[in-house]
């Protein structure tokens, strides 16, 4: 890279010398591009698996009523629903840590508190995915004794 | 960090309001996304352990909240969409003022539906 002289014309739109915010720490490979690139596509992959999930569950049948152990031992015993509610889990949380990272970044001034803000925020995520994962490929419709679903029966 | 000592970018109108309720509805999405995840995972539990828990939520101050996250998924969506044509389309960032009353159009046109099915359901069991 060659070194830019002041007096070389930029193209930003405020000059970098002339602007009076402080432009930090510009140097983290492309972390930054796949983080940004990761939100769009993850975003129109949840519109579908969001959308989807909210017709499913509010609008069809009885809507929000019908939500019981029963209705999740249904459509948990399908391994469609298993892996678009997994897939949904991974998208949304990693789009939600991205996306509260961003704005963690954006408002905090201290590096003590960025920094406890995001480790609280890992965690969180970690904890999310980590339980969300095994809930949904551990879980036993069949415990529940009085189940009718079809899987039970034998 | 922009502080007032800096000056502002903040430019009001569409642009930044639309900004704004995206960052909002994001945050509030994933704050119910971690509280929907435990509540979940109590499947794995005990069925009881799940239903008390749903029936706990069957009421009508949930049901407005339920009204309401809705309300903040389909707003995050449609604007995330105009984000996407903002930064991929050539003529995006014209349109960006146009498109943010296209999403509000499009809220309308998915909320009320579900809004009056969801409330309907909610408020009469």
């Amino acid at each position: 890279m060659t070194a830019t002289s002041s007096e070389t014309p930029r193209v930003d739109a405020v000059p970098v010398k002339h602007s009076r915010y402080r432009r930090v720490g510009a140097s983290r490979g492309n972390f930054e591009l796949w983080s940004w690139v990761f939100m769009r596509g993850s975003g129109i992959l949840l519109l579908v698996l969001v959308f989807g999930h909210l017709f499913v569950n509010l609008m069809l049948g009885e809507g929000i009523h019908a939500v019981d152990f029963a209705f999740v031992g249904q459509k948990w015993s399908s391994p469609f629903w298993q892996v678009w509610d997994l897939l949904m889990l991974w998208l949304a949380e990693l789009h939600g840590v991205n996306g509260v990272r961003t704005v963690i970044n954006d408002y905090t001034e201290k590096n003590s508190t960025r920094w406890v803000l995001k480790a609280l925020l890992f965690t969180s995520a970690l904890l999310v995915m980590v339980l969300g994962t095994l809930v949904i490929f551990t879980f036993d419709p069949c415990i529940d004794p009085s189940s009718t679903l079809s899987v039970c029966s034998r | 960090m922009a502080q007032a000592a800096n000056g502002t970018l903040y430019r009001g109108r569409e642009g930044m309001w639309s900004w704004v309720a995206h960052r909002i509805s994001g945050v509030l999405l994933f704050l119910f996304l971690f509280a929907h995840v435990l509540d979940t995972a109590l499947v794995r539990v005990s069925p009881q352990a799940y239903n008390e828990v749903m029936d706990a939520y069957k009421n009508p101050v949930v049901g407005l909240g339920e009204a309401g996250l809705v309300a903040a998924v389909i707003f995050h969506a449609l604007n995330g969409l105009r984000i996407i044509a903002v930064d991929f389309w050539a003529k995006g960032p014209r349109y960006q003022r146009q498109m943010f009353w296209a999403v509000a159009v499009g809220f309308v046109v998915l909320f009320v539906p579900f809004a009056i099915r969801h409330l309907s359901i909610v408020f009469s069991h």
